[in-house]
Formats: C-alpha cells, structure tokens, sequence
C-alpha cells in the first residue's frame, strides 16, 4: 500500500467509525439512561430493599394516551404517599374503547428526572406489550419502592414529590395477530 | 509540450486539475448563492410589511428558509472556501503539482451538482421541504411532510456530505504528504493549516448526519422509530445527532476564512502573522472543543440543569482560541506597513463583524439568557454575523486577494472598493437591526409578525421609505420598524451583488494583466503560490521548491 492510500483507508475508516457511532448511540444512549437513571429513567428489581425509612414521600401519578390507540387509560387514584424503601401499590386500568383487539406498549419516565436512579419497580405492565379485546377492561398493577439510599444523597434532600408517567401508544405483536385472528374468525 | 492544455471539453467535464476543478468549484458557488441570495431578498421583501406579500402561507415560507439555509451552507460556502479556494490554494502553498487524488477530486465536484438537483427537486415537488436546514422530526417525519420533498432533501444531503468526505480525504492525503521537503507542519501556512482542521471536522461530523438522516429516511420510509416515541424512539435523539454534525459544521464554515484572513493581513501589514504556533493550534483546539458544545444548540429541549451549566462552560471555553486569533490579527497588524487594498477591506471588514457576532455569541452561550433569547431573531442576527458577514466576507477577501492569481488579471481597484462600502453597509443595515428585534421577542421561522399595516400608499418595500419612516413610528406597537430598516439594506446587499458580477465580468475580460506577484508580498510573509505565474501554469512546480 503506497503512502497516500494508506492514508485514505485511514481517513475512510474514520468515517466508517463515526458513521457506526451514530447508529451505536441508540443502543448506548439507551444503555447510558438505564444505568444512570438518566432523563428519569426507572430501575427494576426483583425484590424490596432491606430497610425502610420514616420519611415519606409522594408519588403522583399521569397517564397518557396517544390518539391513534382508542384506550382510556388512568390510574386508580392520582397519588400516594409512601415510605421510603417500603413497597408502594398503585392499579391503572386501561379500557379498550373500539370493536377490535389492540395491543398498546407505554413509554414511562419519572419527573424530577434525578429520581429515575432512586426509583425501583418490582413489578409493571410496562415491561411488557398489552392487548385488550373489544371492551375488555383489564387493571394494570405497579409495584414499585424508593431505593433508601436516595436518604443519602445530598441532592435529592429537595424532593419530596416524585411523578411517575405513562404513556401508551398503540404497537404490533404476535399476540395482537393471533387475537386479531380469533376475533375475525369468531365472527 | 510543458503547458498542454487538454480541449475544452475534456479539460472542464473530465477535469482532473486542481486548479480547474477549484474554478468549477468557484463558479458553482457564485451561481449557488444567486439562488440562495434570491431566496434573502423574497424573505426579506416578505417581511418589509406586515401581512403576506409574496408567500401563500407558513409552509411556503418554510420552504424558502429551508431552501436559502441548505444552499448557503452546502453549496455556497463550504463549495466556495473548501472547494473553491482549498483545491486552488492548497497544492500551490505547499509546493505540490496537485491533490494526492486527483480522479476523486473530479468525482467530489460532479456529486455536488447531482445533489444541489435534488434540492432544487425537493422544492418542486409534494409542496417543497419546509423543516429549516436542521431538519428536525416531527416535522420533517411522515407527519409533518407527507411528501417527497423531504426525502429528496436527505438525498441531496447524502451527496453533498459525500463529496465533501471525499474532498477531506484528499485535503488530509495532499497535505500529510505532499508538501514541499522542508516544508514541516509547523511551517505551513495558516491556510494549509485551517484546511486540514477543516478536513478533519468533515470526516468525523459528517458520517453523523448522514447516520441521523438516514435513519429519518428509514423512520420516514421503511417503519423504523429512531426518533418516533410510538415505537420507543425519540425525536431528541436527532437533535443530539444533528447538532453533533451541526456545530463543527459552522466551524468548518469558517477555519478556512481564518486561514485566508490571515494571509491577507500579514501580506498587507509586511509582517509575519503574530504567533504562528499560536494561531495553528488555536484553530485545533476550536476543533477539537466544537466537538463538545453541541447541545448548546438544546437548551430549551429539556436538557437538565447540569447538563446546561457544563455546555455553557464548554461553549465559553471556544472564546479563548478565538480570541486568541482575533488578537494575533490585531497584533499583526500592529506596527505593521500597512496598506488598504480591497481583500484587506474585507479581511478587517470580516475581524469586525466576527468580533460582533463572537460577542452575541458568547451572549447565547448562557443557558439561562438562551431561554428566553433561542429561537428569536436575536440568533438569527448572530449566526448572520460569523456566517453572512464572516463566512462570506472572507469569501470576497480572497475573491479579491487571489483573482489576479487565479486568471492572470486583476479587478478595478476602485470598483473593489465600491463593492465593499455597499456590501459593508448594507448586510450591516439587514442584520443589526435584527438584534433589536430578537431582544424585542419576535421568532424566527414566521411569515409574518404583528404590527399595523400600513396605508395603501405606503405599501411595498421601496416605496417613499421616509413617509414610511415617519408612519412607522408614529405608531405604537409591533416589530415593522425594524423589519422595514432590515429589509431596505437587504435591498443595498442584493444591489452590491450586481456590482459584483460586473466586477467579476470587468475582470475576466477587461483586466490589467499582472505578474507573478502583484501585491508584493515580503519575503518574510511569503507563500508559494506568490511565486508562480499569473495564472500559474497548468502543472506547477515541474521542479519542486525547497524550503529552508
């Protein structure tokens, strides 16, 4: 390889890199917020932490639905005050409105976007695609607690509300074909 | 047998010269900027009154403001600096007979002819591309532009990016190893320098946009959602990526400038430029830094407080290389035998108004002025200033400086100067007041603005300008003074362009013909190509010049 294609493959190989960068930052950024909480990111575990403090905190509650998913979606209540580190229960309900199966995914966050690092859910609907028949009306749990460690820091001593977030949108699945099936051949 | 031309069509279709193909680049750039010029003078006429002039409605005015913002940037000036004067210049400065690749040199310029059809394309087609140049979904998703205008943009984007990537490559090959024996890289020259950070922000920002506009095109087109929050995407998400391109974009806008006033100052004050070293690293560490200041450009898209106090840092950081350089030029010119030709005009022309839109600049910097200043014409104002008055004005400086070069003939002097007073006072009369209208709250991107419409009489941009005047201010709101002021110097900007083009025809035909070099250039500031021919031969350098 003479000089100046050497250094063309170099300059290309920038390009290439950078060009995978770009498509590697979905996944990486996707990554980033999970560690780091990031842009009130939730964590999930499986189960509760070992302490429980006396401060409380309350947990609001929003619901969202996009326009091309005919659900109404809402949670039970609009608040609930826990403590921190002890296992907090809230039950949204989703109605499908129209005459055939839909399947809808959520997007979820929770404001201030500091909190997501602190934020632990043990159980949602939101880890999985949901469908709903005609009418069918279906409750959605969220099990969820505050890490205790957010006692101890220094900048989450200002947060005394913490609002968690849903929004649904309308997506495809292998179970919405098959019900979509079954709801066709029923007829 | 030593100056054998090939024929004419050979020579300007399948050309693998230098010089040629910076010419095509040169004359390509002028024709572009005549229509990204035209579009100015129809938004500015549009915004002379208040009410609708010559739009239909919003969409079309988004179309031209998309239309004048995609060519100014991709076809007038990175054509015009990188193209235009870097395959002139770059091989004659450092003593080379051409670029490393010349074959890929001609395949950079034919893309971009291709790509600038499909821009023209996009507008005539599905309504025309309304999205500004940045381009941001939802707007410019399925959505928003239903059409094909905004596909055939990405496409024409897709070309201009890679003939910009394949002309870096070759910068970056030609100067890494075809300089002059002797010639080490702390001896090159400023442009040789500005050129090859130029190059380097090309090859590492633009694979980025075309990764974030090909995934548009695929979320538009094939059901992805990389930036569709139905599908767990995120429309932020481009912003990051276009502004990771977008920011170095401006830098690669204006280093090449840097390098071409630099000359131009030392040649006219006969000293060597103040801080040699200083001034090639301060235009790497303006790279390099451009590379981390992106989201100042999303300080309103809900980035967190943080996040804004370190880009509002990192972005202030950027006024220390610049700095650095604006005084370099002063102190270059201090003591200096100075003399006041046309590209020295320009060059001071272009110290000044930069200074002025550093200076907002560093205003927009901060978070918390942004929110209330982002999207206004205040940052319209501003980045006309570094771009319009800096890209461009030294566009003209080494139009000036180097058409006795280039064509062997040199421009009326007087007429340079005439050129320079209309064009100094008139894109000053556009853009000044705009800064008045920012801070006054009025947004960019609208066809119109609230404010009393005049009488009957009165209506239209050049009619009775003082009875216009005096009826303005008699009245006791709305943002019409200043637009009216703004769109009258638009009005002298488009008639320096005609002095131009005369200028440019004077000299191509009419021109005194001059020697190797015309402005007398010391010893201690000279360049190579000031030791050629004008125009220099079509290969130069048969014998390779040595440096001491």
């Amino acid at each position: 390889m003479d000089k100046n294609t050497r250094v063309l493959v170099f300059v290309l190989s920038l390009v290439i890199g950078m060009g995978a960068l770009a498509y590697a930052s979905v996944p990486l950024y996707d990554l980033f917020c999970r560690v780091t909480g990031f842009a009130g990111t939730t964590q999930t575990s499986d189960a509760l932490p070992d302490t429980t403090l006396d401060r409380e905190i309350v947990i609001r509650f929003n619901s969202q639905t996009s326009a091309n998913l005919p659900w109404e979606f809402k949670a039970e209540t609009y608040k609930v005050t826990t403590k921190i580190g002890a296992q907090g229960l809230v039950n949204f309900y989703a109605e499908n409105k129209s005459s055939t199966p839909t399947t809808g995914t959520a997007v979820y966050n929770v404001t201030p976007l500091k909190a997501g690092k602190y934020f632990h859910k043990t159980q949602c609907f939101c880890f999985d695609e949901q469908t709903l028949t005609p009418n069918q009306r279906m409750n959605m749990p969220v099990l969820f607690y505050i890490d205790p460690s957010i006692a101890e820091d220094r900048n989450m001593d200002d947060v005394h509300d913490i609002t968690l977030s849903y929004s649904f949108f309308p997506a495809e699945s292998k179970e919405l074909d098959g019900a979509l099936e079954a709801f066709y051949n029923a007829e | 047998m030593s100056d054998h031309k090939p024929g004419f069509f050979a020579r300007w279709f399948m050309s693998t010269n230098h010089k040629d193909i910076g010419t095509l680049y040169i004359i390509f750039s002028i024709t572009a900027a005549l229509f990204g010029g035209w579009f100015s003078m129809m938004m500015r006429h549009e915004l002379g009154d208040p009410g609708l002039q010559l739009a239909d409605d919003g969409h079309q005015w988004n179309v031209w403001i998309t239309a004048h913002g995609l060519i100014m940037v991709f076809f007038v000036v990175m054509p015009g600096l990188i193209g235009g004067f870097g395959n002139w210049f770059v091989p004659l400065m450092i003593g080379a007979p051409d670029m490393a690749f010349p074959r890929l040199n001609n395949i950079s310029f034919w893309l971009i002819i291709p790509a600038f059809l499909l821009l023209v394309a996009s507008a005539l087609v599905g309504g025309g591309a309304g999205t500004g140049w940045t381009v941001y979904p939802p707007l410019s998703s399925l959505a928003g532009h239903p059409g094909l205008s905004v596909d055939l943009a990405i496409f024409s984007l897709h070309l201009a990016g890679a003939s910009s990537i394949l002309g870096a490559a070759n910068f970056i090959t030609t100067i890494f190893n075809m300089r002059a024996p002797g010639m080490t890289l702390h001896k090159m020259p400023l442009f040789v320098w500005a050129m090859l950070v130029t190059s380097f922000l090309l090859v590492l920002s633009l694979p980025v946009l075309g990764g974030a506009i090909t995934m548009l095109l695929t979320d538009r087109n094939f059901g992805t959602a990389f930036f569709n929050p139905e599908g767990g995407g995120d429309p932020i998400l481009y912003q990051h990526l276009f502004w990771f391109f977008g920011h170095p974009e401006v830098y690669i806008m204006i280093l090449p400038a840097f390098g071409i006033v630099s000359h131009i100052i030392a040649s006219f004050s006969k000293k060597p430029v103040f801080g040699y070293l200083g001034m090639a690293y301060a235009m790497v560490a303006i790279g390099v830094v451009g590379f981390v200041v992106w989201a100042h450009h999303m300080y309103t898209s809900g980035i967190s407080v943080n996040t804004q106090a370190y880009f509002t840092a990192a972005t202030l950081i950027i006024a220390v290389p610049t700095g650095i350089k604006i005084f370099s030029w002063i102190a270059t010119m201090w003591g200096g035998s100075l003399t006041f030709p046309t590209p020295m005009l320009w060059a001071l022309g272009f110290i000044f108004l930069f200074t002025v839109g550093g200076v907002t600049g560093v205003v927009l910097a901060n978070a918390g002025m942004d929110t209330s200043l982002h999207d206004t014409y205040y940052v319209v104002a501003h980045f006309h200033y570094v771009l319009s008055l800096g890209a461009v004005f030294a566009l003209f400086a080494g139009f000036y400086y180097w058409i006795g070069k280039m064509s062997g003939r040199q421009y009326p002097e007087i007429a340079g100067k005439i050129h320079f007073w209309i064009t100094f006072i008139g894109v000053n009369l556009v853009f000044f007041p705009q800064h008045f209208l920012g801070l006054a709250g009025m947004p960019r991107r609208y066809v119109d603005y609230p404010a009393p419409i005049p009488p009957e009489h009165l209506q239209g941009a050049l009619v009775n300008p003082v009875a216009k005047i005096q009826w303005i201010l008699e009245q006791e709101y709305g943002y019409h003074l200043w637009n009216y002021i703004s769109t009258l110097g638009a009005y002298m900007s488009g008639f320096s362009v005609l002095v131009f083009l005369g200028i440019v025809f004077y000299t191509l035909f009419f021109g005194r013909r001059v020697g190797d070099n015309y402005w007398n250039v010391q010893k201690n500031t000279m360049t190579l190509e000031w030791t050629v021919s004008s125009p220099p031969p079509f290969h130069q350098f048969e014998i390779q010049p040595k440096m001491k």
